[in-house]
């Protein structure tokens, strides 16, 4: 893997300036199709490093209801998987610098093929995928051909991931690794910090990849906290949320724009 | 995995899964890495248990004195008589406590649970008889029960809804998607993530990620062993054919695995052909669906061209299911099991049949059963046998089949 990949060079880059990731999840087609390379663009001048963007699917098993209803509002504007594609394409046209990952679930990408999805994901301009139900032990072959393109194969660990799991885990992952903050659902609970740290550490030993942690942050504080010891924070149910709670487009992007830039700021405090 | 083929008709049908839950390229273990703990932790406990002889006498005694195991494999004689053809002998699972199968799944598992020390269980539910069959075990057994149930299915099924709460349960009403079984399974799912280390999950059907689609089947297979013996003392052979409706596909499994190395032994699965297979609004994924990955296993599922799964439509809430349990899949793919549709209207007549000739109300699920087994036995001899699998029986179908005649009730 010599090619260059920008998710690589995004992390690169903050590790050399002593910043903390910020990576910001929005659902594809949530607010309508037409506004989500807009919100994109938003999130990057409000100071996102990388962004998520998840495809919906009819049975987001591993989301919450924040993000279970931007699935829906988005299924409900006609987003799909080729969709996704497309905006990733559109964005690419003005930004060619910041990391798109497609985050979403296995039935699309089997439905398309994940050789032909691989392809396309590689021409639209994707930098890497997470699928949330390809765990270690099923994602081989797509992670075969996502590296065979120069994609990221991003994984998630949890608190109780083994350290049997952490190792295999560590084999596959890509990109950067996903640390699942507590249990649950996205959106979910509260978080706490010193586990956190505890568990980050003890993944160090097993991996050189940047370390972001999700689920559960609120706040710029939040982010802070968790991301001290990682490398990174990611931020989805707060800005789905934010979103869908909008009276229109406009006020979305406003919205996002202050919680992004909020939480900016606080990490790089 | 050993590579056999069909053809060779060397499969060794007990020695799957695999060790990751395959079953061919079906099944596995297609969940978020926020399960995976629990899921390890539930099949070392399975792993361990299931050849524990104090496990399985604590099993065959629940079965025995709680279930009131074994069912009678009945002759069904007018039936037989009216069709004309191969003798149709019926395996009584309607007479089980609660009245269907679906409870031998809920005690083995309720047992599992116990051994785990969780004091809480949750199940999904469609037609509400795997929420009622595991509130009933919750109750024997005093674990606080949670049952998801979608919003429509909670409309259609007040019966049963009521029957859980009587039972102590609280049914929590699921909102999202389409409302019905599919989406009270990610519900569930949810609330297991987030709750499991007090929470033991009881799964309806032998569908969702490994270890569930084998437990699930192991727990119904009782209804095999019995059937197996019962046709050897009361008709001196095995049968010819075996015949069991597929939503999930639980009663099915239970009813076939036992004889899947018998050979001789035809079998066939029934889905739900709703309004017909050409008019796309059926719950037939084995028979009009594709390959996919739903609900932890990957199988044959009904969904659109961008891999979105759809509704489904069945007048049986307990077939109305996208999906199929993976040892399906990989059965129609070989060729062991041949799956075939009854429509909503075959299902009608044969649930009208049953009862004017037999005096047994069977379920609309296993009206789909009936209703293929008469049309198959004509086309057999008299001398030759079918058992059916009486899934359950259908006094809590009486205001849907009501409702069609045009009568309130």
């Amino acid at each position: 893997m010599t090619q260059e990949n920008r998710i690589d060079r995004r992390f690169a880059e903050l590790r050399a300036e002593g910043r903390k990731a910020l990576v910001t999840y929005i659902v594809a087609g949530d607010g309508g199709l037409q506004n989500t390379v807009p919100l994109m663009h938003q999130l990057v001048e409000s100071g996102c490093d990388l962004i998520e963007l998840g495809v919906p699917f009819s049975d987001p098993m591993a989301e919450g209801p924040v993000i279970q209803r931007g699935h829906e509002r988005a299924l409900a504007q006609g987003a799909s998987l080729r969709a996704c594609l497309d905006l990733v394409k559109e964005f690419r046209q003005r930004d060619t610098d910041t990391p798109v990952i497609l985050m979403g679930y296995a039935n699309p990408i089997e439905k398309m093929g994940a050789e032909r999805f691989a392809d396309a994901a590689r021409e639209a301009g994707v930098d890497g995928t997470l699928t949330v139900d390809l765990p270690a032990e099923e994602a081989g072959p797509l992670n075969r051909l996502l590296a065979e393109r120069n994609l990221r194969n991003i994984f998630l660990m949890t608190p109780t991931t083994s350290d049997r799991r952490i190792e295999e885990i560590a084999g596959l992952a890509s990109g950067f690794i996903y640390y699942v903050s507590l249990k649950g659902v996205t959106g979910a609970g509260h978080l706490d910090p010193e586990s956190v740290r505890d568990k980050l550490t003890h993944i160090r030993g097993f991996s050189d990849l940047p370390l972001c942690v999700g689920f559960g942050i609120k706040d710029g504080a939040s982010a802070r906290a968790v991301s001290e010891h990682g490398d990174g924070a990611v931020v989805g149910s707060l800005l789905v949320s934010a979103i869908g709670e909008a009276r229109d487009t406009g006020a979305a992007r406003e919205k996002v724009a202050e919680l992004v830039s909020e939480i900016r700021t606080a990490l790089d405090a | 995995m050993s590579d056999q083929s069909a053809q060779e008709g060397a499969i060794d049908f007990s020695a799957y899964p695999d060790a990751g839950g395959h079953f061919g390229p079906y099944g596995g273990r297609f969940v978020s890495e926020t399960l995976i703990s629990a899921l390890d932790e539930l099949q070392a406990m399975y792993t361990r248990l299931k050849d524990d002889p104090e496990f399985i006498a604590a099993f065959d005694r629940d079965l025995a004195h709680y279930v009131g195991r074994p069912s009678p494999l009945y002759l069904a004689e007018r039936l037989t008589e009216q069709v004309g053809g191969a003798r149709i002998w019926l395996k009584r699972e309607d007479l089980n406590h609660t009245g269907a199968h679906k409870v031998n799944n809920t005690v083995g598992q309720a047992l599992l649970a116990k051994h785990s020390g969780k004091t809480r269980v949750i199940a999904e539910t469609g037609a509400g008889q795997h929420g009622v069959a595991t509130a009933t075990v919750a109750a024997r057994l005093g674990l606080q029960c949670a049952v998801y149930m979608g919003a429509e299915d909670v409309k259609r099924q007040s019966p049963n809804v009521y029957r859980m709460k009587l039972l102590g349960a609280e049914v929590i009403p699921v909102e999202s998607g389409s409302k019905t079984l599919k989406d009270a399974m990610n519900e569930a799912m949810r609330d297991w993530v987030t709750n499991v280390d007090n929470t033991f999950y009881i799964i309806g059907t032998v569908a969702g990620p490994h270890p569930y689609p084998q437990l699930v089947r192991d727990f119904n297979s009782v209804i095999g062993r019995e059937a197996r013996r019962q046709s050897l003392e009361q008709f001196g052979r095995l049968p010819d054919a075996l015949v069991a409706c597929v939503g999930g596909g639980s009663n099915a499994i239970g009813l076939f695995h036992p004889f899947l190395n018998d050979s001789s032994v035809k079998m066939y699965g029934v889905e739900a052909g709703g309004e017909g297979l050409e008019t796309g609004r059926h719950a037939a994924p084995l028979n009009d669906g594709v390959p996919g990955v739903l609900h932890g296993n990957r199988t044959y599922l009904m969904e659109d061209e961008d891999g979105q799964i759809i509704e489904t439509h069945s007048v049986s809430a307990g077939l109305d299911y996208p999906g199929v349990g993976p040892e399906h899949a990989w059965l129609k793919d070989i060729g062991r099991v041949e799956y075939v549709t009854a429509n909503d209207e075959d299902a009608l007549n044969a649930f009208r049949t049953l009862t004017r000739t037999e005096g047994i109300i069977p379920a609309l699920e296993s009206s789909h059963a009936v209703a293929y087994a008469c049309k198959l036995a004509g086309t057999m001899k008299a001398d030759q046998n079918i058992v059916v699998n009486l899934s359950g029986r259908g006094d809590k179908d009486i205001f849907t089949v009501a409702a069609i005649d045009g009568i309130q009730v």
